[in-house]
């Protein structure tokens, strides 16, 4: 599976990686040893304290692999407008947005990081120019700014459809996939306002995805959108439904439902803007 | 490779028990504060429809929230405010089908468990005035956020949830949408984000949406004793 060649490529450029997991598993088995001998009436003590000492402890191995997962997605947002969000080529009036998403990615990469503790990956060199295919990015100008919000938004749409389609394996621990749904939605503001700043610069696209249109030509990007064009919802073909005037287009209908990625196909795109 | 399974398998025992322990101290705190505040009932007064109970009260709560917003666009776009721009004109009309179209599939997905049409009243927007309509369009999309958000985990079919997801986030690209409108670079802030710390959107149960929804609605009112709703 891909995830794990990329867990592998990691792994390689932090030995630690494995032996910061198993002390954790260790530290889950001395929990339960340790909770089999104290009396019953001290239970509620004894669990307050642990669950508040271990609360990324109790992170199932399947959800630890998720949180990972968009941990990894969000080292590729959060270094990216670290590295290029607050250049002198961003036009003053887009500076302020583009500030927010910054803190906002950098917010849910220190969320996830504190939530997984030393199971956290460690983060990956990333080429965002993807071996000179955005070659463009690193100009401080005009070019390189149309260049910045383009690959931003691929990250974001790509974030999207990331994080939807991880939900259904967090759904045995509630409070994760809470959390992750609240990270989702933030990440589909910020694709709708990176996606109308370039609708305002003269870009063919639109807040939301029409069919699979990115307006970034570029190949690699056509991984991102894969999919997007889907017409078919709970096994409905919406087009056959209602519009406000006779049925609903396709362009319609695409743009109302944003569709998940696989981990796999999202780890592909990750891989494309992994320092060689 | 043996140890490495024994313990994964300690891990999860331990959560389970972890969390038999934590459900059964909620249960025992729920109903305290259940006997204290209310008494318990499985029916709903005849003004109001009973959205149902599982996954079908989940989707005939998102599908009352997509009929209010439907409602609210097409009555938007039948008579757009005064000198609005072709950008704005163009923009509130994708997202009246987009609205039209979730509440579709929920009508056509629920069949003969969705709640009947409601009857939405927007008596407290001016239609003619754009930061009016600019308002509320901000407070439904941000409501329907939230409230798809605060729902997620209540949801137990994993189609349902992908589901969910798929419409949120467009409800998400909305609500920034409208906020840019609004007032430019306003997509997110502390009100809805929790920027100063985790940048989670700060979602909503539905014991917190539907009042709200329902007073929007004129003749019946949404209610779910499923959820403790009345």
């Amino acid at each position: 599976m891909n995830l794990l060649n990329l867990f592998d490529e990691i792994n390689q450029a932090d030995p630690e990686f494995a032996d910061r997991i198993s002390p954790r598993r260790d530290a889950i088995k001395n929990i339960t040893s340790f909770g089999s001998k104290v009396a019953v009436a001290a239970m509620p003590f004894v669990f307050s304290t642990l669950v508040k000492k271990a609360y990324g402890q109790a992170l199932s191995p399947q959800v630890i692999e998720v949180l990972n997962f968009a941990l990894t997605a969000e080292y590729l947002e959060s270094t990216y407008y670290n590295t290029y969000g607050q250049r002198s080529n961003i036009p003053s009036g887009d500076r302020p947005g583009i500030e927010l998403i910054r803190v906002d990615e950098n917010n849910h990469k220190k969320f996830l990081l504190q939530n997984l503790g030393s199971a956290a990956i460690s983060e990956p060199k990333f080429d965002y120019t993807a071996g000179g295919t955005f070659a463009d990015l690193t100009r401080n100008d005009s070019v390189g700014y149309d260049t910045f919000l383009a690959l931003a938004q691929a990250f974001e749409d790509n974030g999207v459809r990331a994080y939807k389609g991880q939900a259904p394996a967090l759904m045995s621990a509630p409070a994760i996939l809470t959390a992750a749904l609240n990270i989702h939605s933030v990440e589909g503001r910020h694709a709708a306002h990176l996606r109308y700043l370039r609708q305002r610069r003269g870009v063919a696209v639109k807040p939301w995805i029409t069919g699979v249109t990115s307006g970034i030509p570029a190949a690699p990007v056509a991984l991102v959108y894969a999919g997007e064009d889907n017409v078919t919802q709970g096994g409905v073909n919406l087009t056959t439904l209602p519009g406000a005037s006779g049925n609903a287009t396709a362009n319609m209908v695409t743009e109302a439902y944003d569709e998940p990625n696989t981990k796999e196909n999202v780890t592909n795109i990750v891989k494309l803007f992994l320092a060689k | 490779m043996k140890t490495s399974q024994e313990n994964v398998v300690g891990g999860q025992m331990a959560r389970r028990s972890f969390l038999k322990f934590a459900s059964a101290g909620a249960m025992a705190a729920g109903v305290v504060a259940t006997a204290a505040s209310c008494k318990k009932r499985e029916y709903v007064d005849d003004d109001h429809v009973d959205l149902g109970s599982g996954d079908i009260a989940i989707l005939n709560y998102a599908y009352a929230l997509e009929q209010l917003e439907a409602a609210f666009y097409t009555q938007v776009a039948a008579n757009f405010y005064a000198n609005i721009s072709s950008e704005e004109r163009a923009l509130l009309t994708d997202i009246r089908d987009h609205e039209i179209s979730h509440r579709e599939l929920f009508k056509a997905a629920l069949s003969s468990s969705a709640i009947p049409a409601l009857t939405p009243n927007f008596s407290s927007i001016d239609f003619n005035n754009r930061n009016s309509v600019l308002s509320a369009a901000k407070a439904f999309e941000d409501l329907g956020v939230a409230a798809y958000n605060g729902a997620g985990a209540m949801i137990k079919s994993a189609d349902y949830l992908t589901l969910a997801g798929k419409i949120v986030s467009v409800e998400a690209r909305h609500a920034a949408t409208v906020r840019n409108l609004l007032q430019f670079n306003s997509f997110v802030d502390n009100t809805i984000v929790d920027i100063a710390n985790t940048s989670l959107e700060k979602s909503k149960t539905p014991q917190e949406v539907v009042p709200i929804a329902n007073t929007f609605l004129t003749g019946k009112k949404i209610a779910a004793p499923s959820l403790g709703i009345y």
